[in-house]
């Protein structure tokens, strides 16, 4: 039980990948792929947060005491590591660039066969 | 100056002026072609130039902005990526001279755009090899990978599901890698790809670097359609506007292949991918599964397109299967078949095209008589053709022939078996081809569009098109000609110190 609670994080990011997972094999709709695959790439957003965090009272590298004279040691302890944040704010835009072309071919297909169901538009195709 | 810049100007030049195309566009629409022509050729000139310096100086590290490389994202350039940057660079520049006639007649209304993404694909292939960041490298994975997409979702009837199911897959792939790029950071704190390689080797004990290996080879395995995962390929390839096609089949699963080899041999040491884990067995029965695979495939396919895509997946297989091989020779000849497969897989789409754009369909019947009709176009096709089957003069014999030796001295006869086997089912797919195209069987070629007397006159594809599939078929040859040097003066840097 430790083992769960200690590393709850993790869990959530595995269950979270698994349903988006899930979504994107199983639904038949296209926005509803669409939305387990944002949820795919949402989990993997939380797992490089997670991978971020220290322990013993670390915080947000906001350094309100540094002397802007380089005259302060900043003790890289105190502070969580800034570093994976920074990349998933690439993988947010990224992941709203996949969203955007997924939207974009799901529309296209809307005005073409009148349906976003995938059995139907493939009927509809031969 | 300059040539101290031409790595950067490399990505640089097509990503501003994949920009700019919309301007150029919105200025005059037929301003579009000469201007990609333009970006590209600057780009195949920059990177010939960094070839050059490759094979004289040594490998290359460029520091963008100045700042140093555990901190700053590096650009590092050895005989590997070299090649692979001139092979792009110059079938992009080759696709683009043959888009104009093909572009004209299937998205007449939307060339702007599809030049824009055209230039941002390329922008991502050449981002993907150049860098030495493994987080870069999944940004321009996904740059060139969306560009895919759209580009894909612009083609026939079908075409946007195909890319929508692309899309899906490419994105857990791409995911996967990220996956994998962060389980090593989370135990390294780097992302710098020769930093990683230095501090990893302490850690192969690790069961985070053997998850994130795994992750790294899925999502690889998917983005060059391994057998099993393939099954996004033929649709997305066959539906693709011609000139898409002709772009991305030569180039994106070979780019997943060089990614496979760089995260094998210099994030992971050899020694890790090949004697720690049992990888390259694995690897080797995926290669064997996926040309016979393929080649069956390809045997049941009346498209001619589709039936490239299944060729396209069983050359995934050889390149995949001469890596598992795992000695010297095998993998000297995977990135010769590498270089070989883009040019070869360059030709056979570009020909693909010729035939869309002239017979309106891609039908094998469409090749009825067509000898007759256009001989220069079929005369390419030929070279083409036997490159493929691995005829010796040309270069994909010498590709197959290291591949065998390889796996002769492994004492792998299975994989022999199979690139026999794939060879010989690429005689009956091709002699199939050329059989119909030399006799006029009399039959209603091209859905009875055709009188007969237009059936016997020479109606060749426009110069535009012409060229460009002539310079492949050349450079096929001359690939097979100079192949001893090509692997003396770069391939030999490539392979790795097993």
């Amino acid at each position: 039980m430790d083992f769960i609670i200690a590393k709850y994080n993790y869990w959530i990011y595995i269950t979270l990948m698994m349903i988006g997972f899930y979504a994107m094999i199983a639904k038949n709709n296209l926005i509803k792929k669409i939305i387990g695959m944002n949820i795919f790439q949402t989990a993997i957003i939380l797992f490089f947060v997670s991978i971020s965090y220290k322990r013993g009272g670390a915080t947000l590298p906001i350094l309100t005491d540094a002397d802007a004279h380089g005259g302060h040691v900043i003790d890289v302890a105190q502070y969580l590591n800034p570093l994976p944040h920074v990349l998933m704010l690439t993988a947010i835009v990224v992941s709203i660039a996949t969203l955007g072309v997924a939207l974009a071919i799901a529309i296209m297909m809307y005005r073409k066969y009148h349906t976003l169901e995938e059995d139907e538009i493939l009927k509809a195709i031969k | 100056m300059i040539v101290e810049q031409a790595p950067v100007l490399i990505v640089v030049i097509c990503l501003m002026s994949a920009v700019a195309t919309p301007l150029v566009g919105w200025l005059k629409r037929e301003l579009c072609y000469p201007w990609v022509i333009l970006a590209l050729l600057g780009s195949t000139l920059c990177s010939v130039v960094v070839l050059n310096t490759v094979m004289h100086e040594g490998v290359i590290h460029y520091r963008l902005g100045g700042w140093l490389p555990p901190w700053g994202i590096e650009y590092v350039i050895d005989h590997l990526n070299a090649m692979m940057l001139v092979l792009i660079t110059g079938s992009a520049l080759l696709v683009a001279i043959y888009s104009k006639r093909s572009l004209e007649a299937e998205l007449p209304d939307r060339t702007i755009f599809f030049y824009t993404l055209y230039l941002l694909q390329v922008t991502g292939f050449l981002g993907i090899v150049i860098t030495g960041d493994v987080f870069n490298l999944y940004v321009f994975l996904e740059i060139a990978s969306l560009a895919g997409y759209a580009l894909i979702a612009t083609g026939e009837d079908g075409a946007p599901l195909a890319a929508f199911r692309y899309l899906i897959l490419g994105t857990v792939g791409a995911c996967f890698y990220l996956l994998g790029v962060g389980y090593l950071y989370m135990v390294t704190g780097s992302l710098n790809l020769a930093e990683l390689a230095e501090i990893l080797p302490r850690l192969y004990g690790s069961k985070v670097i053997l998850v994130a290996f795994a992750f790294f080879m899925v999502g690889i395995a998917l983005k060059m359609a391994l057998f099993p995962l393939h099954l996004w390929l033929p649709d997305a390839y066959t539906k693709a506007p011609s000139v898409a096609g002709a772009l991305i089949a030569p180039l994106m699963t070979k780019v997943a292949v060089y990614i496979m080899l760089r995260v094998m041999f210099t994030l992971f040491r050899p020694y890790f991918s090949i004697e720690l884990l049992p990888v390259t067995k694995i690897l080797l029965y995926a290669g064997i599964i996926a040309i016979f695979m393929g080649a069956i495939m390809a045997l049941a396919q009346k498209n001619f397109k589709r039936m490239l895509c299944y060729i396209v997946i069983a050359e995934v297989g050889y390149m995949v299967g001469g890596v598992g091989v795992a000695n010297t020779v095998a993998i000297r000849g995977a990135i010769l078949h590498v270089m070989n497969d883009v040019v070869m897989t360059l030709g056979l789409f570009a020909v693909a095209g010729i035939i869309a754009y002239k017979m309106k369909n891609n039908e094998l019947t469409a090749f009825d008589a067509i000898f007759k009709k256009m001989p220069f176009t079929m005369a390419a096709f030929l070279v083409v053709a036997l490159s493929v089957i691995g005829v010796p003069p040309t270069c994909g014999f010498f590709s197959k022939w290291y591949l065998i030796q390889g796996s002769i001295m492994a004492g792998n006869w299975i994989f022999v078996g199979a690139l026999l086997f794939s060879s010989l089912v690429n005689v009956i797919l091709f002699f199939r081809i050329i059989e119909t195209g030399y006799y006029d069987f009399g039959a209603s070629g091209a859905g009875g569009a055709h009188s007969h007397d237009e059936r016997s006159v020479v109606s060749e594809a426009p110069l535009s098109m012409l060229i460009p599939t002539f310079v492949v078929a050349a450079a096929i040859l001359l690939i097979g000609l100079y192949n001893q040097s090509i692997i003396t003066t770069i391939i030999d840097f490539a392979v790795p110190k097993l």
